[in-house]
């Protein structure tokens, strides 16, 4: 079983713990400063959308060792709205609510694989990992 | 039965405390008397016991104003709550247990000594939890305050330059904050170039960019130009990968290459003196 830690997101101050908790993980696992600060960003994006979007969700950390290759795997999920065009999301430049639209599309540029789950009215389930090299 | 349960108390005093230092113990282990020093774990029992007393004899009036100092006590010395409520209702058990033993206690008065003990135990309890949440509200509302005196001052550096260091996490209310203090103290030095210095923002996401964009937009709205200075390496390719278009900005590295820019920007610059 992985180790895997989380936190739950309700305010603005829980994205910072869960940014605080990713960028440990992160140091742990041995990443260096930059990709810190992409994990870090990556998990801040993640969680600000459940914020905006879901008003409540988790962000949850996972280590990952698969064959002698580490990594991180960030899982953000919420029973939020869901996401109805997951296509114009990816778009850069695309957002509901009068932001700068770079987060989704950023956050698949930032990690280093990225999927999406989401069912309308049921919630959405974001999983990005990014590996050690 | 009412004077019965006070006098064993302040008989049994030492026996009571003992039993009750042993349940903690074996609960916590030797943790809870590690952390706090043997004399302050023999008084505040001893207080608490005593509280006990003056709960069950005393007029109500004097038993609260001792009940609040009490738990102002227990607070300020920074044990957990759960740790206290453990204490509190060991308390009770050990009590009750020491009572069956000498048999003040059976089964036709429980119900009154549960009375009894219902009586001081919920003032008590809600006394305690009571203290610590204004004692909690009253740290975060201090924090909050302390927060807001770091946030965003605009600092006016040279005339018509001045800088605005930001230092910490950007939330939507601090953004706020940073439009309302730069617009205002830009307006107010009459400022020509603003630097916005973030060497001390943890994260630059893509809030925390639309908030700079913003600001930034609304110093040209009154006059000024705004530069981006202190992006550290890590920051500037996080920001490319989010493909966040900064190109309106003069950005620099650092803030003392951002100042000889803003130098040059208001045709000055600084030179060495010879001295002769």
């Amino acid at each position: 079983m992985a180790y895997r830690s989380s936190v739950d997101i309700h305010t603005e101050w829980d994205i910072v713990a869960a940014r605080q908790l990713g960028r440990n993980e992160a140091k742990k696992v041995g990443f260096g400063t930059v990709d810190q600060a992409r994990i870090t960003t990556a998990i801040s994006e993640l969680a600000r959308n459940i914020y905006l979007y879901a008003g409540a969700g988790k962000i949850e950390i996972e280590r990952l060792n698969e064959g002698g290759l580490f990594g991180i795997a960030i899982i953000a999920s919420d029973e939020g709205p869901g996401i109805p065009d997951v296509r114009k999301v990816m778009e850069d430049g695309y957002s509901t609510s009068g932001g700068l639209g770079a987060g989704m599309p950023g956050v698949k540029r930032l990690m280093d694989d990225f999927r999406v789950d989401t069912e309308r009215g049921k919630g959405t389930k974001i999983t990005a990992i990014k590996w050690l090299r | 039965m009412y004077r019965k349960v006070p006098q064993f108390v302040e008989t049994h005093l030492e026996e009571i405390i003992d039993s009750w230092k042993a349940r903690m113990k074996d609960e916590h282990g030797e943790k809870f008397f590690h952390i706090m020093p043997e004399e302050v774990i023999e008084r505040t029992s001893r207080d608490f016991t005593e509280l006990v007393v003056s709960s069950l004899t005393e007029e109500s009036g004097q038993y609260e104003e001792k009940l609040h100092n009490f738990s102002e006590r227990i607070v300020r010395l920074g044990w957990s709550i759960s740790l206290v409520m453990k204490a509190i209702e060991n308390f009770a058990d050990t009590l009750y247990d020491l009572l069956r033993k000498a048999e003040i206690l059976d089964d036709s008065n429980v119900a009154e000594y549960f009375d009894i003990l219902n009586n001081w135990i919920k003032p008590l309890r809600q006394e305690v939890v009571e203290m610590y949440s204004r004692t909690w509200e009253r740290t975060v509302n201090l924090q909050k305050i302390a927060l807001q005196e770091l946030s965003a001052s605009l600092i006016p550096v040279f005339d018509k330059i001045s800088v605005m260091p930001l230092v910490g996490t950007i939330d939507t209310e601090r953004a706020k904050l940073i439009m309302e203090n730069l617009l205002d103290g830009v307006v107010r030095h009459r400022a020509e170039v603003v630097l916005l210095d973030i060497t001390g923002v943890p994260v630059v996401d893509t809030m925390v960019a639309h908030h700079i964009i913003q600001a930034a937009d609304a110093v040209r709205l009154v006059g000024a130009r705004c530069m981006l200075v202190g992006i550290r390496p890590e920051i500037a390719q996080t920001i490319v990968a989010l493909g966040i278009s900064l190109e309106d900005f003069t950005t620099t590295s650092t803030l003392q290459r951002g100042m000889q820019e803003a130098l040059a920007l208001t045709n000055r610059k600084i030179m060495e003196v010879d001295e002769q």
